[in-house]
């Protein structure tokens, strides 16, 4: 029973979704984070062009090869990403229906994936995998990847979901929509602003984190890094490259990721 | 246009707690074309006992009928129920990503499947009839309480409904626009749809309910014409409560 007394306030639910991994997304009114990310990201670039230009040899060869790299990262994380958004959605909705089954199967998915570190779980799924499958570098490293961030993504649709107030489904059935049609013409678009932010974030680690799928075979940045040291042997030389690398992409995502979410507070 | 029928309503609520009797025996007629305000202190079980018509709280025991038509039986399409009975929450609950219109066209396009069109011209035109055929294009969160709420009653009627529920829709509401909300609702009952309504608004019962109804710990206490129960009240509760609020 509803409480004479309280006012509801019709304002839109200020959901912020808490990343445990992952970068500070620098604000415009977050001055201090956005002067550190300043810093960061221009003594990177700062270092890399001196490194470059001062010492081109072995600096230069490193970055071209390193460099190469790039693409590769970019298209698993890209592509691994959709499959993540796909594999998230359907374990969201299934954290939240009311099917006992369906729901134990997404709990158990999110439990099993969670409490697995991701480079076992890469070796694992590609190991698994090539047992059973004749499957490319590239095939096997999204999987991997999109199997291990779904189910994070999952708890992100799920808080999503969530964080809508109740009384948007209620309103949706009063209507006389079916659960299935109120998920999908006005709980889901509502969630899908509500994580958008989170989903970059999601990408960002994802960016990173597909280094680790260079232990399998896939030539992205740290893969061309590993293969150059070992015709070199200048270790260190090689990794602060690929590290800069590495840096400068995430700063460039994140500051774009900020400017998505400055954007949508803005719109209300 | 629809009539209502509650007999013996009950409906617990298990907490770890205790077990709570949120409404016990209700029975209640809602003729056709009558308007039926519930009043009663907070936690008395009115919300719950509105909220079980349209099934958005399962009663534990007891039936509902509209036209008739038995919505607490298992093979009842519930569904079918909700497009006939319209509801207006508390809180409003316009969906803020769709604008006015959208809002109150999705449903007879999801669900009822009409031309766009169609439910595009009978959106304006129940906008008009609520006084913001000019805030077609808006979206629900650039407008105030009273005109959402306003919008809410026309989304609510775009589904064409032969019976309209309202759980205590002015009381999210500025006082100054509580007025605004009553006027059209005052509209809606003198066009004579069947209405069952919570709310703490004495003066629109006085001025357009067929009947109050008095409810206190989940329990009907008593109901009559609105002049009946607000000047001579049979019950002590009835009289205590009216005491505190008028």
């Amino acid at each position: 029973m509803k409480n004479k007394s309280k006012s509801v306030e019709p304002k839109k639910p200020q959901v912020s979704i808490q990343m445990t991994d992952g970068v500070l997304i620098p604000r415009k009114d977050n001055n201090h984070v956005l002067n550190a990310w300043r810093i960061t990201f221009f003594g990177a670039l700062l270092v890399l062009a001196l490194l470059v230009l001062l010492k081109p040899d072995p600096y230069r060869d490193i970055l071209l090869v390193c460099i190469k790299g790039a693409p590769v990262t970019f298209e698993a994380s890209i592509l691994a990403m959709v499959f993540t958004v796909i594999i998230g959605v359907i374990t969201g909705l299934g954290s939240v229906s009311k099917h006992r089954w369906i729901n134990m199967i997404s709990g158990v998915y999110v439990e099993l994936i969670r409490g697995i570190p991701l480079l076992v779980q890469i070796i694992f799924i590609y190991y698994a995998m090539g047992r059973f499958f004749k499957i490319q570098g590239m095939i096997a490293a999204v999987t991997a990847l999109s199997i291990c961030f779904g189910a994070y993504m999952g708890e992100i649709v799920r808080g999503g979901i969530q964080s809508i107030p109740k009384g948007q489904m209620e309103a949706a059935i009063a209507l006389g929509m079916s659960r299935t049609q109120a998920f999908r013409y006005v709980i889901l678009p509502q969630t899908a602003k509500v994580i958008l932010p989170a989903i970059g974030n999601e990408f960002i680690s994802m960016v990173k984190d597909s280094s680790l799928v260079s232990t399998i075979a896939l030539s992205d940045i740290l893969r061309k890094g590993r293969e150059y040291i070992s015709r070199t042997f200048l270790s260190l030389e090689t990794m602060l490259v690929v590290a800069l690398i590495y840096l400068i992409i995430t700063l460039v995502l994140s500051r774009l990721v900020g400017m998505l979410e400055e954007r949508l507070h803005q719109n209300g | 246009m629809a009539k209502i029928v509650i007999k013996d309503l009950c409906k617990q609520y298990v907490t770890n707690k205790a077990n709570i009797e949120a409404v016990r025996h209700a029975s209640l007629t809602v003729d056709d074309g009558e308007v039926v305000v519930i009043i009663g202190p907070s936690g008395s079980g009115k919300s719950t006992l509105l909220r079980s018509i349209n099934k958005l709280e399962i009663p534990t025991s007891g039936h509902i009928y509209i036209d008739d038509v038995d919505v607490t039986a298992s093979g009842t399409d519930i569904r079918k129920i909700r497009e006939e009975v319209g509801m207006v929450f508390q809180s409003f609950n316009l969906f803020p990503h769709l604008t006015v219109l959208d809002n109150i066209t999705l449903s007879p396009i999801k669900v009822k499947k009409v031309p766009k069109a169609e439910a595009e011209s009978l959106g304006l035109e129940l906008l008009q009839r609520v006084g913001l055929k000019d805030k077609a294009q808006a979206y629900p969160l650039e407008l105030s309480g009273g005109q959402q709420q306003r919008v809410a009653i026309a989304r609510a009627l775009a589904m064409q409904p032969k019976a309209m529920l309202f759980d205590e829709p002015t009381s999210a509401l500025d006082p100054e626009m509580i007025k605004e909300v009553l006027d059209v609702m005052l509209d809606l009952a003198k066009s004579g749809m069947t209405m069952l309504l919570v709310t703490h608004e004495m003066g629109f019962a006085r001025a357009a309910a067929d009947k109050v109804v008095f409810m206190d710990h989940g329990e009907i206490i008593e109901s009559g014409k609105p002049e009946d129960l607000f000047t001579h009240p049979q019950s002590e509760r009835t009289k205590s409560f009216l005491d505190h609020i008028l």
